[in-house]
């Protein structure tokens, strides 16, 4: 048997060598179990982590694929440095991008170039607002914030349903539950290189996704309330008596997560698909928070933690299409991936003691 | 018509109760697995394989069980063993469960199986009023006997007082020299059988084939049963036939064209639990609250 004991100090080897080691891991399992499968893993692997960045357009989708998980990661890293279990992220993006949908589709013929700047905004109050429910029922009446912010998730996506086959349809989609299109003003370009043009499907999004990670790594660096978060994360006793408010805090980073979340399902709507439908996200509420382990709760190790879960992505749709393996097999990568992430959490948390066989003594 | 309505709102609680009832002996330990999506989709789909394999209906259910426990035991590792953050946890399972299952079963799409009989004749269903309570299979009508076995071991029995301490507090546990691992471990991997007896069941009962995510969110709602019940095993038997009442009407209501949006009726379950959540805090009764241990890892021998 073993038992764990507290380090006092992390060695740095750890803290860096965690993620590599993971990522490792996860190759390696991934070997065995297409193996198993009867699949050439060679051919397998070559599919999946470099076909997508086999090419340059290739490399730019893997920027786009990447972009809601870098702003949504970015908003949980600062939730779970702060100890706060905002789980329901991927409820609160797709809040955010019905609140900004709502304003696009209200204004079919504006060009009005408010309109983008207005939707991010109301995208932000929309994902903060379905934040602020847990938020508020954790600090008012010690409601548990991780089973309401999961039971709201699925409540935002029954309510976007409803909207996009009822009052929201358009009445041109010829029954399939579709909105309307937004306007030109409402929709998010691509980015246009000068001499080059476009590259694949990347778009302004992703600037601002890259912009959003830096600004958080600066605001948790640099500012009083980046210390607040890592105080109240480590140490209860030490944040009361600093003289902070905890219920404040608890607020701010809820809501700021869960605006965060909805920023990122309105760029999602507005650069890829245009029109609401009723699924505008595939979990990446709940990728998100593989992202935030992956980059060691750090916020600009986002980007980079962002790539690599797109490119697990993107791998699975390369390895379907090229050897027919079933796109269900990233579940299995990305699952073991986040298992691997959190044991090396414990190993740069605790130390690991072979304990020699017999009864543990209480009271010491 | 009403009885065959009946028997359908019987049949989609039975799964619930089930997946439930073995989350909530967890969560009495202190452990919240947010994994029970995962572990229900690997039970499902062994049982369906084991059921194709072997024609047997019993090995079928065996192997949901079986492989229920195991995934959990992965769970287990992490969380007990290494002390990761169960939250997260609990959900790389449910990913991990998924895919793994979905990998597996993408044989078996396509193909059907004969799914368990009636456990009596089926004329009984014929007897009015109580003919559809007649007209079950042995899983359903075993899963009011285990809520009724959980609550006489949670609250009749010293190990269950052990177990419940484990969750309100383990340090208290600790003191006195009960291992709050081992309990945990042991309500692990209940609630893994108890999740793999639950998947098993829908390929086996409910719908005769496979298909990839085929528990489409019972094990969410299984776990917003468990606070909708406040942690007591007799009202999950209500809760999974009002949840389960609601699923089936909304449904018929599709089909009769009602004006309620169906939407709003399925999401009725989470708003209710949220409702339950609210009033547990205001009433502020550590009777129907959470165990407060819940979520925090136990670190033994400091």
């Amino acid at each position: 048997m073993f038992y764990l004991t507290l380090r006092k100090e992390t060695p740095l080897i750890f803290k860096v060598s965690v993620p590599i080691a993971s990522i490792l891991l996860t190759i390696l399992f991934g070997i065995f179990i297409f193996s198993v499968l009867g699949y050439d893993s060679g051919k397998a692997l070559y599919h999946f982590f470099i076909s997508p960045l086999s090419r340059i357009d290739r490399i730019a989708d893997l920027f786009v694929k990447a972009c809601p998980l870098m702003i949504v990661g970015t908003g949980l890293v600062l939730c779970f440095r702060a100890n706060i279990w905002n789980i329901g992220a991927e409820g609160q993006l797709i809040m955010g991008a019905v609140f900004a949908g709502g304003l696009a589709l209200s204004f079919p013929n504006t060009n009005s170039v408010w309109l983008l700047p207005a939707m991010a905004v109301l995208s932000f109050i929309g994902g903060g607002l379905w934040a602020f429910l847990p938020a508020i029922l954790k600090v008012r009446l010690r409601t548990n914030e991780i089973l309401v912010s999961l039971m709201l998730t699925y409540v935002a996506s029954l309510f976007l349903d409803w909207l996009v086959r009822g009052p929201w349809r358009s009445p041109t989609s010829f029954g399939f539950p579709l909105t309307n299109y937004y306007p030109d003003a409402g929709l998010i370009s691509k980015i246009n290189f000068p001499g080059i043009g476009t590259i694949g499907q990347l778009h302004w999004g992703v600037f601002i996704a890259i912009l959003v990670c830096l600004l958080c790594w600066f605001m948790m660096q640099k500012t009083v309330f980046g210390f607040q978060v890592k105080l109240v994360g480590d140490s209860h006793k030490a944040f009361r008596y600093s003289g902070f408010s905890e219920s404040k805090t608890t607020m701010m980073l809820f809501i700021i997560s869960g605006g965060l979340a909805g920023l990122a399902g309105m760029i999602e709507v507005s650069a890829n698909i245009g029109q609401l439908q009723p699924n505008i996200s595939f979990g990446y509420g709940f990728t998100a928070i593989i992202v935030a382990f992956l980059a060691r709760l750090n916020p600009a190790a986002v980007i980079l933690a962002g790539l690599l879960i797109a490119l697990i992505e993107m791998g699975g749709d390369s390895a379907q299409i090229a050897l027919a393996i079933p796109k269900v097999v990233t579940g299995v990568f990305k699952g073991i991936l986040l298992f691997l992430l959190l044991a090396g959490e414990t190993l740069t948390k605790y130390q690991i003691n072979v304990k020699p066989r017999q009864r543990s003594v209480p009271n010491d | 018509m009403i009885d065959a309505l009946i028997l359908t709102i019987l049949m989609t609680s039975v799964p619930l109760v089930l997946a439930a009832t073995g989350e909530l002996v967890v969560e009495r330990s202190g452990v919240l697995n947010l994994g029970l999506e995962g572990m229900m989709l690997m039970g499902a789909v062994s049982a369906f394989a084991f059921t194709y394999a072997t024609g047997s209906l019993f090995i079928g259910l065996l192997a949901g069980i079986i492989s229920g426990a195991v995934t959990a035991a992965i769970f287990g590792f992490f969380v007990l063993g290494l002390a990761t953050n169960q939250v997260a946890t609990g959900l790389a399972l449910t990913i991990f469960g998924t895919g793994l299952s979905g990998l597996i079963g993408a044989d078996f799409v396509g193909n059907a199986i004969t799914g368990l009989p009636t456990l009596f004749p089926k004329h009984f269903g014929d007897i009015p009023f109580i003919g559809a309570f007649l007209s079950l299979d042995i899983v359903a009508y075993s899963s009011v006997i285990i809520v009724f076995l959980v609550w006489v071991f949670l609250f009749k029995t010293k190990t269950g007082l052990i177990l419940r301490a484990s969750g309100i507090s383990h340090d208290s546990a600790h003191s006195l020299g009960y291992s709050v691992l081992k309990v945990r471990w042991c309500a692990v991997l209940f609630g893994g059988m108890m999740a793999g007896l639950s998947g098993a069941y829908l390929p086996l009962m409910l719908t005769p084939h496979w298909s990839e995510g085929m528990t489409s969110g019972r094990g969410w709602i299984a776990l917003a049963l468990v606070v909708f019940a406040s942690w007591m095993p007799s009202r999950i038997i209500y809760g999974a036939i009002l949840f389960g009442t609601i699923t089936i009407m909304q449904l018929a209501g599709q089909a009769r064209g009602w004006t309620i949006p169906p939407q709003l009726l399925s999401s009725l379950p989470y708003l209710a639990t949220i409702l339950v959540l609210v009033l547990i805090s205001i009433r502020g009764s550590a009777k129907h609250a959470a165990p407060s241990n819940l979520t925090i890892p136990f670190i033994s021998s400091k």
